[in-house]
């Protein structure tokens, strides 16, 4: 694993992204490893969009600023590729991990060039029919666990099982769709490697 | 064992509220420190706290409810940002002159206007001069330390003082970091219970609170004030060698990063100070003599420290979050310069307002600070008397 994995989330307000990297955290925590999850505050309103982040790392982190230069850009919500510049800094060696029935070759022409994998997910398919409802965070948050590597997939999935348990206290029953949305979103990213 | 935890700040000093269980929690919300005395009534509703909880409909009357607890013997606590400290404004000299202990977590957020809810230190420099002890934290880990140890250093026999646990808003309070809490039965012990000197709800002795002063004695009174917040620096160290040997956590009035040997310093407040001592090591990884000195406690201010620790440094940037608008500089930039004057010589000392209004703060910021002061140092030009950091001009 490398010492330090820097994580941008793009997504609109409502649409859990700032959920997503604070889940993410969560997980990445209950591994072993030091974290931060935090969202960009502003004056955000329901469909507005939002950036959230997540700086991972098996050594204490300190640097408490934004990420510009992320090694994995999630995007929850795909016309957000059309009005904001979601690769600007990306690591061609790092992904970019998209929420959108498209194909991963289809998005290039929006992707300004960017040169490093392409992953894709139908997150809104993947949520409907596991859970019952569109919440793309929780199948983008598996999308992007398989491609940033940042943990085995079968230790995320142990350790999610108690995160949603933690989180999800008051209504348990949702549990068992956020898992199988996660097994499901595992399985069905695909990939783009240029 | 300690507990390990991922919190974030707002989180972690509710929690270590709720591991002190005081007498009293008295607030309002106002972003981003609303969440303190919502996840307090949280705890409270679900039997996790005996703290009576006031809900009161200001700023001014949260200081004022603590004020009257307080005095009555209870120890007392709040939490507020920027507008609600401001409107605190005139209870807060009340609470430090009548000497009353309350502990208070501020997070940092910027004054008004333009209305703005992220972090600076407008809200809390603003109130430096009001009485109040004031200590900053880095990260959620010293936020949760930090507010720990200033309910003992306010209580302190020779201090009686109220303290503002400063953290930054949203930066630190808002964001979620891995830290180590300690066992509550620990921090009780700690912590101890309050056991004032003098207190209202006393029947063995009358006593009146705040009454009216004459110029006669009002000087004296003013006086044993400030000997109490010098007092402060002995009571603030001694309990963080006690807190060092709970945790292992060592705490100061400062901190010195990588400071031995250096030539070129940074002298900042807060959660940026995160970015500077990395901006520290990938300067000393290029042969560049840098290094950082984070004030931790602002107020009683660490004038000897500060000069010790300055002694062989060549040029320094007193980073400001906030402007003071003297149109000289910040404030820390001013108290720095009034502690050295005299005591370091040949020093360049340049001030910096850096991060106003969430002004995101980049490792780069702090590299390219360096750059100038040692730019500074070699030419031998004289600094502006203050500078605006990463300005669009």
């Amino acid at each position: 694993m490398k010492k330090l994995t820097e994580i941008r989330w793009h997504g609109r307000g409502g649409q859990g992204a700032k959920t997503a990297s604070l889940l993410l955290a969560d997980v990445a925590f209950s591994t072993g490893m030091y974290i931060q999850g935090f969202p960009e505050y502003g004056p955000e309103r329901m469909g507005a969009p939002i950036t959230a982040y997540n700086r991972l790392s098996d050594e204490p982190l300190r640097v408490h600023s934004n990420i510009y230069e992320p090694d994995f850009v999630a995007v929850v919500d795909e016309t957000l590729l059309e009005s904001v510049d979601v690769t600007a800094g990306l690591k061609p060696e790092g992904a970019i991990i998209i929420n959108t029935k498209k194909d991963p070759k289809e998005l290039l022409p929006l992707l300004k060039g960017y040169k490093g994998k392409i992953y894709t997910i139908d997150a809104a398919k993947v949520s409907l029919e596991c859970i019952g409802k569109n919440i793309p965070n929780t199948p983008m948050l598996a999308a992007v666990v398989h491609a940033s590597k940042v943990m085995d997939e079968k230790l995320f999935l142990e350790n999610m099982r108690a995160s949603f348990k933690h989180k999800f206290a008051t209504k348990p029953e949702v549990v068992e769709g956020n898992m199988k949305a996660l097994s499901m979103a595992l399985e069905e990213v695909k990939v783009y490697e240029g | 064992m300690a507990i390990n935890e991922r919190l974030s700040g707002n989180e972690a000093v509710s929690f270590a509220i709720k591991q002190i269980n005081p007498d009293v929690v008295a607030a309002y919300p106002i972003t981003p420190s609303t969440e303190i005395p919502q996840f307090i009534s949280q705890y409270i509703a679900n039997g996790e706290m005996t703290t009576v909880y006031v809900p009161v409909e200001s700023e001014h009357s949260s200081m004022s409810a603590c004020i009257g607890s307080e005095a009555a013997g209870a120890r007392s606590m709040t939490a507020t940002s920027s507008c609600g400290l401001a409107y605190m404004f005139e209870m807060l000299y009340i609470a430090a002159s009548n000497r009353l202990p309350i502990t208070m977590a501020v997070v940092n957020r910027a004054l008004s206007g333009p209305i703005n809810i992220n972090n600076d230190h407008s809200d809390s420099m603003g109130a430096r001069d009001a009485g109040w002890l004031q200590i900053y934290a880095e990260n959620a880990q010293e936020a949760y330390d930090n507010f720990i140890q200033c309910v003992r250093i306010g209580e302190h026999k020779d201090v009686k003082l109220p303290v503002m646990a400063c953290q930054d808003g949203f930066i630190t309070s808002h964001a979620v970091e891995r830290l180590e809490l300690i066992e509550t039965d620990k921090v009780k012990a700690f912590v101890g219970e309050y056991k004032p000197e003098k207190y209202l709800l006393n029947p063995d002795e009358i006593l009146a609170v705040g009454p009216y002063d004459t110029p006669q004695y009002y000087m004296e009174h003013k006086k044993a004030q400030t000997e109490a917040m010098k007092n402060a620096r002995k009571a603030i160290k001694e309990i963080a060698k006690e807190f060092e040997a709970m945790t292992g956590r060592k705490y100061d009035m400062l901190e010195e990063y990588r400071m031995d040997d250096a030539e070129y310093a940074v002298i900042i407040i807060g959660s940026s100070a995160g970015a500077g001592k990395e901006a520290v090591d990938e300067l000393r990884n290029a042969g560049v003599k840098a290094g950082l000195i984070k004030v931790r406690v602002f107020r009683p201010f660490p004038d000897e420290e500060l000069v010790a620790a300055l002694k062989k440094v060549k040029g320094v940037a007193i980073m400001d979050k906030t402007d003071s608008f003297s149109a000289a500089g910040g404030p820390l930039g001013a108290e720095v310069k009034a502690a050295i004057y005299g005591k370091v010589d040949g020093i360049t000392a340049a001030n910096y307002i850096y991060g106003l209004g969430g002004r995101d703060v980049r490792v780069e910021h702090i590299k390219q600070v360096f750059e100038e002061i040692a730019e500074l140092v070699k030419t031998g030009k004289a600094p502006e008397t203050y500078k605006y950091l990463a300005i669009r001009e």
